[in-house]
């Protein structure tokens, strides 16, 4: 990912500079490193990875079969379709550059404590106030827990203990005696993922490992040393390896081998480190689960971590390595084994779009999971809660899991269009029940008054109204970005991301007054969501409810307590987070079953049908909902992304990130949301776009995209990205107006292949689509979750 | 979906080698415990559950105070609360049990002025995730009492293994009785109070220090020791009894312990007054309490549907107690002939006799010792190993199990009538669905200790 690339990027600029900084040698050397494509599908993914690179400013480049052969002599390249050349990657000793920066570090004036081992950490009044060794006690105010492989157990350790989900498993490389005339020492480092396998020099000889089929975890049940000590080399284990390797380099027979080394690597359930602080305790980090890229990632990540502990936050958007992705949900130690295990090949796999975990599922569901499952529902995975991609049709085949990870088109295409024409034509059922969900009430009018400090938009709305509002840092960027209903005077009802679980919780206890009669509760799991979407959604509610439901008596953006069927008490509103015409009932999950059946069985007139997460992804992108995570982070203000009419700047009403975005209003912004849609894009036979592809305009780098989905009603794909003006002198960043948008001539870089793209500020409402009421448009939702 | 079902039906044999291995875990042990050789090289243990969530535990640990290490096999019934709560306590009483008079006094000290408890226990294998942490402070103050009574009986020494061993199961199986008789304050303590006496569990634990090997058992699960003789020759030593009705001494004490007019329905259909398997058992307090107990504990408001409750009077109910937990200790000096230890719960012992479990531990071992690359020996280039390896994968000889205890539970569930692995019968029992799998196996729980020759040599020969 991009911000992995730029981890990625500065420690290597860190360790070039080690060197001579420290006097002490980290065996920088730059050998630069091709990696190998065996497939068609993995020269693909080698050359989005190209594209990025580039435009980040990185040299490198998509090479034949012949060239790898120049660039390296030993290598077999008979079975290769091409490969990638990056000219500045280096290899370094990972103890030597430990050794140099602790001794910069203590230069500096810090103190190491070696061969002393933590206790626990302890806590005041959520407050960390020092660490409990078996030396001692040291007061601190920051504690951070990088203790790799043990960061789990030392998390649980803790009074209240904190989940840091990773797992070990075994990792195997070979060292080999040098060669008789050993290579040159900068013969690049090779990564043959299909192989499995890497390669680079050492002292003389080669340093070979990978990442099997069957990896094997280890200390699922914790901390033990009398095992790390008796980790045995495992050569029947290691074979398939070995045999990649002997067919990738075959001169390397006659080498004699040192040893195979076993060093456990960690893992995390999506392949991401871990870092960031904890939601209960202040001053505790985590850095840890590095995925076996601790040496290539380590010295962005401690760049990233620093700034975080210094100012508050990090200079990039770190979300998708944020702690606070994962809750104590991810902490079985059952789950991470069985999900590490998936993991670890994973990293040498192709990744292809839309990938789900096959492990460690089923975890959370909704009541009409098993409903839904024999209706032909497929399913994704999301914070552990099974939520529906599509539904297979009864005689409909797909093709088999391995087979359908694709670049192109995927197999499911058809089974989307006509949930998302379901959508458009008649009504359609989603399951989202995922959400994350909390109740703000109180006594008093303090609800509404801290609500109003931590959220941009006003809240101070008539009952029954719902509002699109961000939650913003004081720099003005999204921790969050909900839908607020107001219930009574006193009492709201907030609907965030379903990974927002962890986050948005530790952000409103750390923001909201203490010791005041406000009660915050999470509610998530009270209520299954159903959304009807769709211009017959109204009739079939109308008929459930014998009350009226035309926008007259209901209104967009409205939220009624009200019967469906027997159930009474059913929280109905007026969105659909889509921009389509229909209702999001919240209701209490023992009726869920009741609720479900009565709308099929009512809707069936209708031409009601279920639908998926991949029909809404559609319908909210071609309606430009930005989605948070995704599109919006914790660096993008409402003002860059086309939100300002849900800041209530005008108001006089003082809340965390005002200062910035007036701030912002004076001076302009420097990046703008966009939406492309793309011209001269073939959907059935070229590659698709997926995210992080570079936006070119007028042949200038400009951006990168940050989601796509196809548009079935303007049958182009529509991808969301940010607009930035560099200017051409200085690269620096300037300006963007809504003129500088519109005058440009934009391309998308898909894999290395640029493709026409007409870009808008607003949705298109006009030109494709037809039957459209004027009532319909929800424009101030912002997103979809 | 059918989709699913078919995926699972065509399980390969990696697929089958993953699901075998995943509750599988083996460690070595130090060569030395305190400056004292250690007779166990090793153990490895695999689990396999039938029951949903499965009701077998395992534990081992060291006496942190006596130098003992203990290995224990739980078989729960009727739920897994009981096994589980057998499971992380009877380690701690046989430990206190096996205290000196002036350990305990020094812990008795620590208690009384609330400082930090000498360690009592090592654990080499947790029996896992504790759902008891709320609870455990009640359980330390219980374990006090019973530090407090072997306190008034001051005996310089502590007792012996088999008074230990005898005196632990039994204390233990009281305490969870009473527990749930005294009143609790707090809901959940009482409710998981009343799970864990309302369940049952059969238990067998070996006790190895040095050279003295105590096994003490109650129930159905099974030990018993690896022979090789002089000549080279392997054999079995059974070192338990497995208590149920076809033991001819359990239905002599059955009948002995209750009057005549019960003896003919005392065990009906195999089973304890027709209900229970095994005629020893920690908990299942149906069989244990009069009925007016019975009744009044749970009189006291328990939802004991919500809590999983099986309430029943089995029929012919006149003199309780008809179970005990009380075990049945042997003791045998170790040798150098005595290889290894295989401990088991029933569902191993249903599938395969001693003799074959003898049998197969001897050939996994052969086996994984026979063909292993010796690189200390000889300096191999890249391209002979590979060869090497290669041979060894064609021939299936590395056998996809490091572990022996998986090698077992792979044969037990895998082998037809005549003993022959057949690999279509073995993926068929492990895709069993949730709810049929276990009327074709129970869970299965293996540990393996082998013991360490040379340093029982050392012992012979202090004598």
């Amino acid at each position: 990912s991009s911000v992995e690339q730029k981890m990625a990027n500065y420690s290597n600029k860190l360790y070039h500079q080690l060197e001579q900084e420290t006097g002490i040698q980290t065996g920088y050397l730059r050998t630069g490193s091709i990696s190998l494509a065996q497939t068609q599908d993995r020269l693909i993914s080698l050359k989005r990875i190209n594209s990025r690179l580039n435009v980040v400013g990185i040299p490198s480049e998509i090479i034949s079969p012949k060239k790898v052969a120049e660039l390296h002599p030993l290598l077999n390249v008979h079975d290769l379709v091409g490969a990638m050349y990056v000219p500045e990657d280096a290899v370094v000793s990972s103890a030597d550059v430990a050794l140099a920066l602790a001794s910069a570090a203590s230069q500096n004036g810090v103190q190491i404590y070696d061969r002393t081992s933590v206790l626990h950490v302890l806590i005041k009044k959520g407050q960390v106030t020092g660490v409990e060794t078996d030396k001692g006690q040291i007061e601190c105010q920051y504690f951070v827990n990088c203790a790799g492989q043990w960061a789990y157990e030392l998390g649980l350790s803790n009074e209240e203990p904190l989940s840091i989900p990773l797992h070990a498993c075994e990792h195997f490389y070979l060292l080999t005696r040098p060669w008789d005339t050993p290579l040159q020492s900068n013969t690049p480092t090779i990564v043959d993922a299909d192989g499995r396998i890497y390669i680079r020099n050492w002292q003389g000889g080669i340093l070979s490992g990978g990442f099997e089929k069957n990896p094997k975890p280890i200390f699922t049940e914790g901390k033990n040393q009398l095992e790390i000590q008796n980790l045995r080399e495992d050569w029947d284990h290691f074979e398939p390896l070995l045999s990649s390797l002997l067919r990738r380099m075959p001169a390397l027979e006659t080498l004699e081998i040192l040893k195979l080394v076993n060093c456990p690597e960690t893992f995390t359930p999506d392949m991401k480190c871990i870092m960031g602080e904890s939601p209960v305790v202040q001053g505790y980090f985590v850095l840890a689960g590095m995925n076996s890229a601790g040496l290539s990632l380590g010295g962005g990540a401690g760049k990233f971590l620093a700034e975080w502990m210094v100012y508050g936050y990090p200079s990039e958007n770190v979300w998708e390595l944020d702690l606070q992705r994962f809750g104590a949900l991810q902490s079985s130690r059952t789950f991470l084994r069985h999900r590490v295990m998936e993991v670890m090949p994973l990293i040498y796999d192709l990744k292809v779009p839309r990938w789900d975990f096959q492990t460690g599922r089923q975890l959370r569901t909704s009541p009409l999971y098993d409903r839904l499952d024999a209706q032909g529902a497929r399913w994704m995975e999301k914070h552990g809660f099974e939520r529906p991609k599509y539904f297979v049709p009864p005689n409909k085949d797909l093709l088999a899991l391995e087979q359908s990870k694709t670049f192109y088109k995927p197999d499911w295409f058809d089974i989307v269009e006509s949930e998302v024409k379901c959508c458009k034509e008649a009504v359609c059922v989603i399951d989202m029940s995922s959400f994350t969900k909390f109740e703000i009430t109180s006594t008093g009018d303090e609800a509404l008054e801290s609500l109003q400090y931590l959220f941009c938009n006003d809240l101070d709305v008539p009952v029954g109204h719902i509002v699109h509002t961000g939650m913003l840092n004081e720099y003005g960027g999204y921790e969050n970005d909900c839908s607020i209903a107001r219930l009574t005077k006193r009492s709201f009802f907030m609907i965030s991301p379903t990974d927002q679980q962890v986050h948005c919780w530790a952000w409103l206890n750390k923001y909201l007054p203490k010791d005041s009669n406000l009660l915050l509760e999470d509610v998530t799991w009270k209520y299954t969501a159903l959304n009807l979407i769709g211009p017959r959604a109204v009739d079939v509610l109308s008929e459930l409810s014998y009350a009226p439901m035309t926008p007259d008596h209901f209104p967009t953006l409205f939220c009624k307590e009200m019967s469906v069927g027997y159930a009474n008490g059913i929280r109905v509103m007026s969105m659909t987070h889509t921009g389509e015409p229909g209702f999001m009932l919240y209701i209490p999950i023992e009726y869920a079953l009741h609720v479900y059946n009565e709308v099929m069985s009512v809707g069936q007139k209708y031409g009601i049908r279920n639908a998926g997460y991949y029909a809404l992804r559609s319908l909210r992108i071609e309606k430009f909902f930005a989605f948070w995570g995704q599109d919006l982070n914790t660096l993008t203000t409402p003002l860059e992304c086309g939100g300002e009419s849900r800041v209530k700047l005008e108001k006089g009403i003082d809340f965390i990130g005002r200062d910035a975005l007036l701030q912002q209003k004076q001076t302009g912004v420097y990046k703008r949301l966009a939406m492309f849609i793309l011209d001269d894009h073939d959907t059935d036979l070229d590659l698709w776009p997926w995210w992080g592809e570079p936006i070119y305009r007028n042949g200038k780098y400009a951006g990168k995209t940050t989601s796509s989905a196809y548009s079935y009603t303007l049958e182009r794909h529509v991808c969301l990205g940010y607009v930035h003006n560099f200017s051409e002198d200085s690269g620096e960043e300037q300006v963007v107006t809504t003129d500088f948008i519109n005058r440009g001539e934009y391309e998308i870089d898909i894999a290395g292949h640029r493709f026409q793209a007409k870009a808008k500020l607003y949705p298109v409402t006009s030109f494709f689509t037809h039957k459209r009421r004027k009532d319909d448009v929800e424009l101030s939702d912002f997103h979809g979750k | 979906s059918t989709e699913e079902e078919d995926f699972h039906l065509q399980l390969s044999p990696e697929q089958v080698s993953d699901l075998l291995r995943a509750g599988e875990s083996s460690h070595k042990v130090l060569d030395f415990n305190n400056g004292v050789p250690n007779s166990v090289l090793r153990f490895e243990s695999n689990q396999l559950a039938a029951n949903s969530p499965v009701e077998d535990r395992q534990g081992v640990a060291t006496c942190v105070q006596t130098n003992g290490m203990m290995f224990g096999i739980f078989d729960g019934h009727g739920g897994h609360a009981c096994a589980q709560a057998v499971s992380e306590r009877l380690f701690y009483y046989m430990a206190v049990s096996l205290m000196s008079h002036q350990t305990l006094e020094q812990m008795e000290e620590a208690t009384e002025n609330m400082k930090p408890l000498l360690p009592i226990l090592r654990w080499l294998k947790h029996p896992g995730d504790s759902i008891y942490k709320d609870v455990t402070s009640v359980h330390l103050d219980h374990l006090r009492v019973y530090w407090q009574e072997l306190l008034d009986l001051h005996m310089e020494m502590g007792l012996s293994i088999e008074e230990a061993l005898m005196y632990s199961f039994q204390r233990l199986d009281s305490d969870i009785s009473l527990e749930i008789q005294a009143p609790l304050e707090d809901e959940v303590t009482r409710n998981l109070s009343l799970q864990v006496a309302f369940s049952g569990a059969t238990a067998c634990m070996a006790h190895v220090n040095g050279v003295h090997l105590h096994v003490a058992n109650a129930g159905d699960c099974r030990a018993i020791l690896g022979v090789q003789e002089e000549n080279g020759a392997w054999s079995c030593l059974p070192l338990t009894c497995d208590h149920n009705a076809w033991n001819e001494a359990e239905l002599s004490r059955l009948k002995r312990e209750h009057p005549e007019s019960e003896d003919r329905t005392l065990i009906i259909d195999d089973r304890l007054l027709g209900v229970l398997m095994p005629c020893r058992a920690f908990g299942d307090v149906q069989l244990k309490w009069s009925k007016e107990l019975q009744r009044n504990v749970l009189a006291r408001g328990f939802d004991t549907e919500a809590l999983n409750i099986y309430q029943f009077t089995p029929p012919h109910y006149y003199t309780p107690p008809y179970l005990t937990a009380k075990p049945e200790v042997t003791y045998h000096r170790l040798r150098r002939q005595d290889k290894f230890l295989v401990l088991a719960s029933d569902g191993l012992w249903d599938m395969l006799g001693n003799e074959d479990v003898v049998r197969l531990v001897v050939g996994h071992l052969s086996k994984v010792g026979r063909h292993k690359p010796d690189l200390d020996q000889r300096p191999a280039n890249l391209g002979l190993m590979q060869s090497l390896l290669l041979q060894r994968k064609a021939s299936g000889l590395h056998a996809a199990d490091q572990n022996t205890a998986t090698h077992l539970i792979r044969h037990a569930i895998g082998s037809n009538e005549y003993g022959e692995m057949e690999p279509e019968r073995l993926a068929a029992m492990l895709t069993l669905p949730e709810d049929v799998a276990r009327m074709y196996r129970d869970d299965i729980t293996v540990m393996v200790v082998f013991f360490n020759s040379d340093s029982i040599d050392t012992y012979c020969k202090e004598g």
